[in-house]
């Protein structure tokens, strides 16, 4: 780290050097979490078309009134972090930091209502293994509707505390004056990360909870 | 591609989250009438518009450099290579008339 | 090209990586790529041995027909054992980690790779995710195949399926960082004037290495994270209980797990196409044709997956569509194959070390090459699955190409990276003995398996023994050979003469600064204003005539 150039790392030769690569690593990171969200799709898709009316049944359990409110604070969380990134970007240390802790708060919001939905499924034996308990047809089926809602929402959930402790070490950052303008990358991919998160839930929501409403 | 990346107007963000506000009525919406094998492509095709809009706006992929949209491209395009051949076997499972085949 | 001496003028000795820090921490959390190459060249080696050490008490097994050694389960964990520490923690990490790791900064002229903290990360990842694996191999191992096959793993064994799979997990990590900080620093970080078309080949065929890293990994991470998933809850999404398919586990499984073989031998490749080109005096012959078929078998071969589950349930639709798919890969690599054969027409060929390697390689990875378009094959593969003639295949590329790749590389890059060289009858030896080690351990199961000796059988009948019997002696040959190396290598690094920093005349960058290098790779930036390869004309070649 040179004297006259402060956060230029040693390896790199120039500030867009250095950017364009944390911007570039990043997204090829997300790319592979992609694919590892893939994976599940994929189960999900096939699982469906071959069980399709267990899926709308199961998809009824599920309240849809919850998943609408945090689709909706999800994306708040995604428009403050948009915002927080902007104030790193223009040099505005403080004012990022607020927007990050706001991030944070939405983001507790969105599991704490998750949490409240998990626990309805325990009380109403939804949950997946020797006490699952559906009434109706196909009721194995049905808990195969449920496994895949625990693994995708559950694996969506763990980004978000792995995003939310993330979130809450870069405010930290941000508020002592460690991010300029001219390298606020760990701020940026911070965000980049959220709104991926963001991203899957996107998809999460008509999967899970909209089939067959009609 | 330069380090001061030219700062998005705010008022492209809260747009942005307006136009995601709106997306999200809809797809509830159009959850609720009844369109046949059509719900799944609407749902479908809006979290996809959704998605675009992140990507482009919240994510910055618009104005920075083409390299990224390539990778996501890529990553998407790998994805569907997936879904593609397992609908290759589960789409022909039967056909035989054979079971196991 | 002017030798740098080991001295400065002054009479001090010159600072270089090896020497510019001492002690345990300097390396331990050093962010140097040359250094972490160093670390990884010690644990892969470790693993290796270790994965060595069961073949050989496999091969044991093997000499007699009946089970003498070994228990049918402990026989069962031995070859799991084999093929996890084999695939998942020396294979896949090899090269990549290895070679890759130390020459991609010096063969694009960059000061070290875009993320080096990364890089270190992604080595302790490995070391975690390796030492969990022993600990389960300690606690009783895992007895289902390196494939993890549901429901077997996760309803019907009781080993330690959940250790060795978190094990596997850590380490997907690491390999997903390598093939990141790769793709990044190939993009990001070439020196003026090195364009796309003048990256080495070595270069090529490591982008393409890191594409399949980055797109498959998380798919076999999920997977597992399914599988264990399953065993901590008694249900799960590959339960047949509950309508779930055991045979999407190996859809997904092989998803990663093909393009993996990719993994293992693209860098291999790429280590060919240096030494082809550097030991004939040539330019590689079709440069473009190598490099973009390099990109070509990493996109292919996801294309293939299903040719490993022709006999596993899938629609005989979809066997048909991945049998003919499966063929095309076959087109890029024997592009390769034809390319350095054509380098090697009327070049000036010198017969070091490396080259016998390299030679080696190009023999025994067609031969696993043209057996792979035979069970690509429907018809055949319905025969010959589950026999030695599979194990034979694999072989014939992931030991036969992919290890003797690896060794090839390292006897190149040897001097480079310790500065010193190594006695030239034992390499020479090792080489030859390695080349006949692996025929006669391998080319017998070939038949083996034509004749129809299943695999994963600790006992068969007595008519196979004659086959079995020269397999096992050619193992051991196999072994001295890879012990060889080992021995002079160790040797070397305190003994060996002084290596000059381009011993073999080569034409690349990373030739160009010192041996070893300098902290920072080079003592004045590279600008690069030639393509690769550019050998000139030895005054004892053969006149090239036009054709």
């Amino acid at each position: 780290m040179s004297e006259d150039s402060p956060g230029l790392a040693h390896h790199f030769d120039s500030y867009e050097q250095q950017k364009d690569s944390a911007t570039l690593g990043m997204w090829t990171f997300l790319v592979t979490e992609i694919l590892f969200f893939g994976g599940l799709f994929a189960a999900y898709g096939l699982y469906r078309t071959s069980y399709p009316a267990a899926f709308r049944a199961g998809s009824h359990e599920l309240d849809i009134t919850l998943g609408c409110f945090n689709t909706v604070v999800l994306i708040a969380s995604s428009l403050t972090m948009a915002l927080a990134v902007r104030g790193g970007q223009t040099g505005r240390g403080k004012l990022a930091s607020v927007l990050l802790v706001l991030t944070m708060v939405l983001g507790t919001v969105f599991l704490v209502v998750k949490g409240f939905e998990y626990h309805d499924k325990f009380v109403h034996h939804h949950i997946p293994g020797p006490s699952f308990h559906f009434e109706g047809p196909e009721s194995n089926h049905v808990q195969m509707f449920f496994v895949l809602y625990f693994a995708m929402t559950g694996l969506h959930a763990l980004h978000m505390i792995i995003g939310i402790l993330l979130v809450g070490y870069v405010a930290k950052r941000a508020w002592s004056g460690a991010y300029t303008p001219q390298n606020y990358n760990f701020l940026e991919g911070t965000g980049l990360y959220w709104h991926f998160v963001d991203l899957v839930w996107i998809f999460l929501f008509p999967l899970l909870y909209l089939i067959g409403r009609h | 591609m330069s380090v001061s990346s030219h700062v998005q107007p705010l008022k492209t963000y809260f747009g942005i989250f307006g136009a995601l506000m709106i997306l999200t009525a809809l797809t509830v919406g159009a959850a609720f009438i009844n369109l046949g094998p059509a719900n799944n492509f609407v749902a479908l095709a809006i979290a996809v518009l959704k998605s675009t809009l992140v990507i482009l706006y919240f994510m910055h992929v618009k104005g920075n450099t083409k390299l990224v949209p390539v990778i996501i491209l890529s990553g998407v395009f790998f994805l569907f290579i997936l879904f593609l051949l397992l609908a290759a076997d589960y789409g022909t499972r039967g056909w035989l008339g054979v079971p196991g085949r | 090209m002017t030798t740098t001496p080991s001295t400065l003028p002054d009479g001090g000795p010159r600072t270089h990586y090896l020497n510019a820090a001492y002690g345990l921490k300097s390396w331990l959390l050093t962010r140097d790529h040359k250094r972490i190459a160093l670390l990884y060249l010690v644990s892969v080696s470790v693993f290796f041995a270790l994965g060595g050490f069961m073949a050989v008490l496999i091969r044991m097994e093997l000499a007699t027909p009946e089970g003498d050694f070994f228990q049918p389960d402990i026989y069962n964990r031995l070859f799991t054992m084999h093929g996890v520490l084999m695939i998942f923690f020396f294979l896949i990490p090899g090269i990549p980690a290895v070679l890759g790791n130390f020459l991609i900064p010096l063969m694009i002229g960059a000061k070290d790779l875009a993320f080096p903290r990364i890089n270190l990360f992604s080595w302790y990842l490995y070391s975690i995710g390796g030492a969990l694996t022993l600990w389960a191999l300690l606690h009783g191992g895992v007895d289902t195949g390196w494939t993890f096959y549901t429901p077997l793993s996760t309803n019907y064994v009781s080993t330690s399926v959940l250790t060795v799979g978190v094990g596997i997990f850590i380490a997907g990590f690491s390999s997903i960082l390598t093939g990141l900080n790769f793709v990044v620093t190939i993009h990001r970080m070439r020196a003026p004037g090195m364009t796309w078309f003048r990256l080495p080949l070595f270069v090529w065929g490591h982008y393409a290495t890191s594409i399949i890293q980055i797109l498959g990994t998380p798919v076999v991470a999920i997977t597992i994270l399914l599988i264990a998933a399953e065993r901590v809850f008694h249900v799960g999404v590959f339960d047949p209980k509950i309508g779930g398919d055991p045979v999407l586990f190996q859809h997904l499984f092989w998803f990663y797990s093909h393009p993996a073989v990719y993994i293992m031998i693209l860098p291999a490749m790429g280590v060919i196409s240096e030494l082809v080109a550097t030991f004939s005096r040539k330019p590689i012959f079709g440069y473009k044709f190598v490099a973009f078929a390099s990109i070509g078998i990493a996109v292919l071969g996801f294309l293939v997956w299903g040719h490993h589950m022709f006999v596993a349930g899938q629609s005989i639709y979809a066997g048909v569509i991945f049998s003919v798919l499966s063929m095309l890969v076959a087109v890029p690599s024997a592009i390769k194959v034809f390319n350095w054969t054509a380098t090697l027409y009327k070049g000036s060929i010198s017969w070091d070390t490396p080259m016998l390697y390299a030679l080696g390689f190009i023999g025994l990875f067609t031969i696993g090459g043209l057996t792979g378009v035979m069970l690509a094959t429907l018809g055949i593969d319905a025969h010959v699955h589950d026999t030695y003639f599979i194990i034979a295949h694999f072989h014939y590329i992931m030991v036969g190409g992919a290890i003797m790749g690896y060794l090839g590389g390292l006897h190149y890059w040897w001097p480079k990276i310790t500065g010193r060289m190594y006695p030239v009858f034992w390499s020479k030896l090792s080489a030859l003995v390695v080349f006949v080690g692996f025929n006669v351990t391998f080319f017998p199961q070939f038949i083996l398996g034509y004749l129809g000796m299943p695999r994963r059988y600790h006992s068969y009948p007595p008519e196979f023994q004659v086959l079995n019997v020269m397999s096992s002696a050619g193992a051991t040959v196999l072994g001295l050979g890879y012990l060889m190396p080992l021995i002079y290598f160790t040797w070397s690094m305190r003994y060996g003469p002084k290596a000059p920093a381009n011993p073999w005349g080569a034409t690349g960058l990373e030739w160009q600064t010192t041996s070893p290098p300098p902290v920072l790779n080079f003592e004045t930036p590279p600008v690069v204003t030639t393509a690769p390869y550019t050998y000139p004309v030895a005054a004892n070649a053969p006149e090239v005539r036009s054709v």
